[in-house]
């Protein structure tokens, strides 16, 4: 019959199948499996490319990350700072509300902090000046990031365009305040701020600069956790993310938890802005957020907006990042050659969960090969 | 005889166990208008789709003026000259209407679009159409943009055209427009397919109406030499007995007073017209109708997840004894006026359910409110859910289980049986078996009849006519917006309610009247 044959050429050589759920047990060795195939096929790349021995690129790279206990403590604050923004935009995106504009949220919420230490830092005495500071971060990031969700609400506007274009707003008022209060005049820099009094500075806890960040962001990941899971808003929020027509349904006031939601999110930017300024940095500039605005979706994302998972995915990719720069400095290679190796692991990683929800099977066999005998026991 | 321009014979094709066609034979010659008429589900697109390449026959052969083909792509379709006008516009937004239509094409020369525009204009005269080929398609009317997938099919020098539901979306006076232009195609020698299920439409511009029912073929007429009621007939079939107990109602007070809701969705398109009725308590309020006459906008508008243009929703609370206007409220307002309505509605996951959450936190929708504290607590959700999983026999690995893994009927019972835990006064489920098998579909039965038993006033939307006349105490039609109808189930016949499903909502037959 001429249509069976129709049929034949029909089936393709392999299906994708989603599927129904993988023991917990089997989707990590997934993941592992990835890591390993990423740093064999890593490993054929390097000695290909550069002739070095890969296993001794891995050794740098750990210990670029790991080796000393200064980098130890960079590594620490990196990731805690990763972390706060990722967490910042975690139930956002659980709501399905593409804010990529964590960056320029982050960079208001420091300015604002840091226009506290410079405009008060000195006359204010500490009880007044740190409560101002956290104020005023987390209500300037937490507008930065309303303004977009109240579009949206209202008018329904597009929030990716929308958010991604505040990050430039935030840019270039940070790039005027730059010359304005620049440090020596002129330079259109912001030194140091309030570099002999400290004033506005974070505590140092024993003698650690980082710490105090690490434990908030602690702190953070442990609310968040808890909101996301235990709290009526944050399951308001994942049926608005999942389905808004069944959100409606239930009577939940969609517009009221966007902007709800949104302000949270921005409230968090403006505290990671917060961090990184006066716990930090102790100076403002436009690339203060340094991308982590775009790399905190990432990071959500990997972690399926579990905060807990992505202590890990932040873990990983600082990790790789800090590694990279490393091998490029020690085997005197260029950035891009590390850019490679770490594009080359997290494409792997992200691919492992491809694996994880789907299947692949292939076309059986005897259906190719003995079709008469198929069709045969049909009949 | 002449050699029909596309013959089928013996097609079927099944999804899973459910046979959406079987051995379906039609024939259609040149300059020849073919009717496709059956209700929802008889396998109308699913023949359709099979003919344009969307989906491969799994028996069965195609001729294409006699010689047999394989049609395994739309593309394929294209080449022997078979051109689709789908139910849902498939154009691009941003476009104007001439790149619409040549997007897509391989054309060996250049982009020319002036040539093109010049040859739209060419077949726009020829047939009629009135269309600007400049114009973008987010300005055009929903006539517009169809007469764009017209002219685009033509472009590609279709012979054999086929609409699906062409006229659902169109006004009386578009209709009439569309017709004329389909009956110049004729002329000129195309073969035209109409699916429909509008009877006046079949008989005023087909030649020759083929009758789906349940997936099968029952059998092609000449139109001139038929009526209304012999295809109503052939299109409903005889009566089945389903034995479903039916009690008689008790204590019957009007609990909803839904009185001249008139809506307009955002095409401007009236989707409900001066509709008007009363659900009683203890008593199951059937809906029948076409599926998208109304069904839904009249659900969603009394649930006050639907704005309406005019009209009264009062409801009665049986509490406080009070009438209560539910016009312009909020679900959350409607239920802080202590109204208990339950709402199944029709796209379970999309709608009642959220499909990646697991049991628990969907029974937790309708009470997570409960408590003065920010935060959750699932104990009692949770109790509900292991009730609701062995009560209703929830095929499921656990209550930690997402509801989209589940099946269908195990969803189903998911929703209803949460819908019922709340208590209502009023119960509104729009094609709650649709997908179900015989078993689940008892059960929801049962449990309807459970809830009319306890005085509440049941509306079920339905499409299976023999499940609404066992079912159901008074059955209300809707056709395109309008009530055409409201009988009591024991006194009438199947076939006064397919006539009143098709009856257009002037009361008459079109070129009858």
């Amino acid at each position: 019959m001429s249509n069976n044959t129709g049929k034949k050429a029909h089936e393709p050589l392999f299906h994708i199948i989603k599927r129904n759920g993988l023991p917990f047990w089997k989707s990590w060795l997934i993941r592992i499996l990835s890591v390993i195939a990423a740093l064999i096929v890593c490993g054929i790349v390097i000695v290909f490319v550069t002739g070095e021995n890969p296993l001794e690129m891995y050794k740098t790279m750990f210990e670029g990350a790991f080796g000393t206990e200064r980098r130890r403590w960079g590594l620490m604050q990196d990731l805690a700072m990763l972390l706060c923004v990722s967490l910042a935009v975690t139930p956002a995106f659980k709501m399905k509300f593409w804010n990529i504009g964590a960056e320029g949220q982050v960079l208001i919420g420091g300015l604002a902090t840091a226009a506290c230490m410079i405009l008060f830092g000195e006359k204010l005495s500490p009880y007044i000046l740190y409560p101002l500071m956290i104020c005023s971060s987390i209500i300037a990031g937490a507008v930065w990031a309303v303004i977009p969700a109240f579009f949206k609400a209202k008018w329904n506007t597009n929030e990716t365009l929308f958010t991604l274009m505040m990050n430039y707003i935030a840019i270039q008022i940070l790039s005027y305040f730059s010359y304005i209060w620049s440090n020596p005049k002129g330079s259109g820099k912001i030194g140091i701020i309030n570099a002999s009094s400290s004033a506005g500075w974070l505590p140092y806890i024993g003698n650690n600069k980082y710490l105090f960040n690490i434990l908030i962001v602690l702190a953070l990941t442990i609310f968040m956790y808890i909101y996301l899971k235990y709290s009526k808003h944050g399951y308001e929020l994942s049926v608005v993310g999942e389905s808004e027509n069944t959100a409606r349904y239930i009577g939940i006031n969609v517009k009221k938890v966007i902007i709800r939601t949104m302000l949270l999110s921005g409230a968090i930017c403006g505290i990671a802005g917060l961090l990184l300024v006066a716990g930090a940095n102790h100076t403002v500039s436009s690339n203060a957020a340094d991308g982590r605005g775009f790399t905190a979706i990432m990071v959500s994302w990997l972690a399926k907006f579990n905060p807990i998972y992505m202590i890990l995915t932040s873990l990983l990719l600082v990790f790789l990042d800090k590694g990279a720069t490393e091998i490029s400095t020690t085997f005197s290679l260029n950035d891009s050659f590390s850019e490679i190796i770490t594009g080359i692991i997290i494409f792997f990683i992200i691919g492992s969960e491809f694996f994880i929800n789907y299947k692949i099977k292939f076309r059986e066999k005897e259906v190719i090969t003995k079709p008469e005998v198929k069709e045969g026991n049909e009949q | 005889m002449p050699v029909p321009a596309i013959e089928l014979r013996n097609i079927s094709k099944s999804f899973g166990s459910i046979a959406a066609n079987k051995n379906i034979n039609l024939t259609v010659n040149r300059g020849e208008i073919l009717s496709i008429l059956g209700e929802n589900g008889s396998g109308k697109t699913t023949l359709m789709n099979m003919i344009c390449g969307i989906y491969f026959p799994d028996h069965g052969q195609i001729f294409i003026d006699g010689k047999e083909v394989v049609i395994r792509s739309p593309r394929d379709s294209f080449e022997y000259k078979i051109g689709m006008i789908h139910q849902h516009f498939k154009l691009v937004d941003v476009f104007s209407a001439a790149e619409n239509i040549i997007l897509g094409m391989e054309d060996t020369g250049k982009y020319n679009l002036k040539k093109s525009i010049e040859q739209i204009k060419k077949i726009s005269e020829e047939y009629g159409f009135d269309i600007d080929p400049n114009k973008k398609i987010y300005e055009m009317s929903v006539s517009e943009k169809q007469t764009v997938e017209i002219i685009k099919v033509l472009y590609r020098g279709a012979d054999i055209l086929i609409l699906d539901e062409p006229t659902a979306v169109l006004t009386p006076q578009e209709t009439d427009k569309l017709f004329t232009v389909l009956r110049k195609m004729k002329e000129n020698g195309k073969s035209i397919i109409i699916i429909t299920h509008k009877l006046h439409e079949v008989l005023s511009i087909s030649d020759k109406v083929s009758v789906l029912r349940k997936g099968e073929y029952i059998g092609t007429l000449i139109t001139k030499e038929t009526n209304e009621s012999q295809l109503t007939e052939m299109m409903v079939g005889k009566k089945i007995s389903l034995d479903i107990d039916r009690s008689e109602p008790e204590g019957c007070e009007d609990r909803l007073v839904v009185e001249n809701l008139n809506c307009t969705n955002s095409d401007g398109i009236k989707t409900l017209d001066s509709v008007s009725f009363t659900a009683k308590s203890g008593e199951i309020l059937g809906i029948a109708g076409i599926a998208g006459s109304g069904q839904k906008e009249l659900l969603e508008s009394i649930a006050g997840l639907q704005k309406f243009d005019s009209g009264e929703i009062v409801y009665n609370n049986p509490k406080t004894g009070k009438a209560d206007n539910l016009k312009g409220k909020t679900p959350l307002q409607i239920r802080e006026l202590g109204v208990r309505l339950s709402f199944v509605p029709e796209d379970r996951l999309g709608m009642g359910l959220v499909g990646n959450m697991d049991i628990t936190d969907n029974m937790m929708l309708r009470s997570y409110r409960k408590g003065k504290t920010a935060f959750l607590k699932r104990g009692a959700p949770k109790k509900l859910a292991e009730k609701v999983v062995s009560d209703l026999e929830v095929v499921t690995p656990g209550i930690g289980t997402p509801v989209r893994r589940l099946s269908g009927g195990n969803v189903q019972k998911i929703l209803v049986g949460r819908e019922i835990a709340f208590a209502p006064t009023v119960f509104m489920a729009a094609y709650p078996v649709r997908g179900l098998d015989i078993n689940s579909s008892y059960l929801i039965y049962n449990l309807l009849n459970e809830q009319k038993e306890n005085g509440v006033a049941v509306i079920f939307v339905g499409e299976d006519l023999d499940v609404l006349l066992e079912l159901c105490d008074r059955i209300m039609v809707l056709s395109s917006g309008s009530v055409t109808g409201i009988v009591d189930a024991k006194n009438t016949t199947k076939e006064e309610l397919g006539i009143l499903m098709t009856k257009n909502s002037k009361g008459g037959y079109g070129d009858e009247q």
